[in-house]
């Protein structure tokens, strides 16, 4: 297999916690959150890569960490080959976000209201020099339109943003990102605010642009059962980390970790055979605060497999099957079926 | 009204007097519900879902309007009750709603238990140990320990926040509980452990529910029966289990085929092209026309009947009886898109796209040549 177009390793990011005045009189102990906690992955050119865990899991640090809108604590990351976690000036950073950018979850606050979307998607060409003229950035907004499928372009140039629907305007996001022709982009929960019929639409346009422009997405989620049809390969991410990760179908299809298996359980489904019975939800609790992780196995006060080990150690990751990993002390021992589950 | 039956709504009507014009949000909605049972409302947003919630209460907002039809709550003629005789006869005793984004409309500044007891102290004058005991034995009904009663909200996670509102809207034992999104905001593991708290409940208290929201999927696991509402219609209703085996209108068909499934892999999703109309100026005849891909002559003019097709109502020229349309319907089919008018209707590319699919490219040059 070629060499991965992104590679990170032991990537980890905490924050300090700010201490009151008292609490540091007190000398009280400095509390981190351990937001992002050593994860390893890589990411193959044109296969798009997944993340998906409950919120407050991390998954959006290690978007921000991948576009440097963070300082990573601790790691490394490689863009083909070369270590972004190291840079730092600015032009080597402005280099390296001209082949990356970033989609947010949130079209309605993404674009600034007060401009139209000719300026929103002009805004990148002019911080990168790109455009000599105003005639030739105008025909490359033009472009960038058209390949998002907003046409004829010439109407939506002068519109404003509150005058686009939802997806209409998450995929001027999209345009805004595609403009610069990045090799990669970060999409954190792109259709999360969308409707069902939108969401499909604005995925398959995405899905579309991974041949046309020869991209590839770090697609975050909280919703496992999009990642099936958009991404090769998927990370379950839990209190900061990946818990489980591997081909997607590898994954859905044969879940090791019992984390992964709850959140399949919970992933509601439009069969109405299944009927209204109650689920069989294997874990309880919310998710701990990332101030305080749970020793050894992370996920073991939730886990309903837990044992005296889980709480002592912590897993090492265990290759069950080629590319696909879970961090279990009992991974491939533990029993599941879908349908019996629900 | 039989006995068994709970809540029946009538062609019920609702605008928005705006200075705009008149939004048509809900029109001739009917359909109703048994004692104990479920309903399902699903549809994109700006459909009229929540404002068949409000109606429902009789609480729309100005510049809302309910224009005509009835709704029959329990022998109660709604529609004829006033803003004071609402709030003393219906809701919290008979109706209460869990709103969307629940979440966010406690007040940050009283606790738990001051916001929960509110509705005890108005309507039923309970107030002090005996409303703190009652709230209580609610926030466990609802999987929560009755220490939250001192709490405040942002000590709570979005999941507990949503089963104190939950709780509260059990509160006075109401017959129907509306549910608006109740768990859009949350994640899905929280969001199962919800809905498997609010089937038990609804066993248990015997109440009937209506879920409001735009994932079907959530739907088939608690609805007994399902209305798919588009652009202020409700274009399909029958019983949830048909419904989701048989689609009968088109936009019930593509709604339900834009859910992605995490068994089976999938090269394409399916997906309605185009953006739900304007409700100021609806489309004529039948308003999914511009986006149905089985659109016909006759759906542009007139506006279609309800048909009951193996038991379930629904609102579509495909299965109308009479016999010119029926005719129409044959002739027409193949060249509904190539009607300039019709691409028009299609924002953009929408239409065009539909039109390459369709193979009527050449058709859209001569137009443009012309």
């Amino acid at each position: 297999m070629a060499d991965p177009l992104f590679k990170a390793r032991n990537l980890t990011k905490h924050f300090d916690v700010t201490q009151s005045f008292f609490q540091k009189l007190k000398g009280e102990e400095k509390l981190k959150v351990r937001a992002v906690d050593g994860i390893d992955f890589d990411i193959y050119q044109k296969r798009n890569f997944s993340i998906v865990g409950e919120s407050g899991c991390g998954k959006t640090t290690v978007g921000k960490l991948m576009m440097r809108l963070l300082d990573p604590t601790d790691g490394h990351m490689y863009m083909k080959d070369k270590d972004i976690a190291d840079m730092d000036s600015k032009q080597q950073l402005k280099a390296y976000r001209r082949t990356t950018q970033i989609i947010y979850q949130d079209p309605f606050s993404a674009l600034d209201p007060r401009d139209r979307i000719r300026t929103i998607l002009e805004e990148p060409l002019m911080i990168h020099n790109l455009g000599d003229t105003r005639e030739e950035r105008t025909d490359m907004v033009k472009e960038a339109l058209e390949e998002v499928r907003l046409t004829p372009p010439e109407k939506f140039l002068r519109r404003y943003p509150h005058m686009l629907s939802g997806g209409q305007k998450q995929r001027v996001s999209l345009a805004r990102a595609m403009i610069l022709n990045p090799d990669f982009i970060v999409a954190d929960e792109p259709v999360s605010m969308l409707d069902v019929s939108v969401r499909a639409e604005i995925l398959n346009l995405m899905k579309d642009l991974i041949e046309e422009e020869d991209v590839t997405y770090f697609y975050i989620t909280h919703d496992i059962s999009t990642t099936r049809f958009f991404t090769d390969y998927i990370g379950v991410m839990y209190l900061g980390d990946l818990v489980e990760k591997g081909r997607v179908e590898d994954v859905l299809d044969n879940p090791m970790h019992p984390y992964t298996q709850a959140l399949l359980v919970a992933v509601p489904e439009p069969d109405p055979e299944r009927g209204q019975g109650v689920k069989n939800v294997p874990i309880t609790g919310d998710v701990p605060s990332a101030t305080q992780v749970p020793s050894g196995c992370r996920f073991h006060p939730r886990c309903p497999h837990a044992e005296e080990i889980c709480k002592k150690e912590e897993p090492e990751e265990k290759e069950i099957e080629k590319e696909h990993t879970a961090k279990c002390h009992f991974a491939g021992e533990i029993e599941f079926d879908l349908d019996v589950a629900k | 009204m039989d006995d068994d039956t709970i809540l029946e709504v009538k062609d019920l009507t609702t605008h928005y007097l705006t200075t705009d014009g008149e939004v048509k949000a809900l029109d001739d909605a009917t359909f109703s519900l048994d004692r104990g049972a479920s309903i399902g409302i699903a549809g994109e947003s700006g459909c009229g879902k929540s404002t068949l919630a409000f109606s429902l209460l009789n609480q729309v907002q100005p510049p809302g309007q309910i224009m005509s039809g009835s709704i029959n709550l329990d022998g109660i003629e709604v529609t004829d009750l006033s803003e004071s005789e609402a709030r003393e006869k219906i809701r919290w005793k008979k109706v209460s709603m869990v709103f969307q984004g629940a979440m966010e409309i406690m007040t940050p500044v009283y606790s738990v238990g001051h916001q929960m007891k509110e509705p005890l102290k108005y309507h039923k004058g309970i107030t002090g140990e005996k409303a703190r005991e009652i709230c209580e034995r609610y926030l466990e009904l609802v999987n929560l320990e009755g220490a939250i009663f001192d709490r405040y909200p942002h000590e709570l996670s979005g999941g507990q926040k949503q089963r104190v509102i939950i709780a509260t809207a059990l509160l006075l034992e109401p017959n129907l509980v509306i549910l608006d999104e109740p768990t859009t905001a949350l994640d899905v593991v929280v969001e199962a452990r919800i809905m498997n708290d609010l089937k038990r409940l609804r066993r248990e208290l015997d109440i009937s529910m209506i879920f409001i929201t735009h994932d079907l999927s959530i739907l088939a696991e608690v609805s007994d029966n399902l209305a798919i509402m588009y652009a202020g219609w409700i274009v399909e209703f029958g019983e949830a289990y048909d419904i989701y085996k048989d689609p009968k209108h088109p936009y019930t068909e593509k709604l339900m085929a834009a859910i992605p499934d995490i068994r089976t892999d999938i090269e394409r999703l399916e997906y309605i092209p185009g953006v739900p109309p304007n409700l100021v100026n609806p489309p004529s005849g039948c308003r999914f026309h511009p986006r149905c891909h089985k659109a016909m002559e006759v759906c542009k003019e007139m506006e279609p009947e309800i048909h009951e097709v193996d038991g379930v109502n629904v609102k579509c020229h495909l299965y109308s009886e009479d016999e010119s349309i029926a005719e129409s319907q044959e002739a027409e089919y193949d060249t509904a898109y190539e009607d300039e008018a019709a691409a028009e209707a299609y924002e953009g590319e929408e239409g065009k796209r539909e039109l390459d699919e369709t193979g009527m490219t050449e058709t859209e040059d001569e137009v443009m040549e012309e």
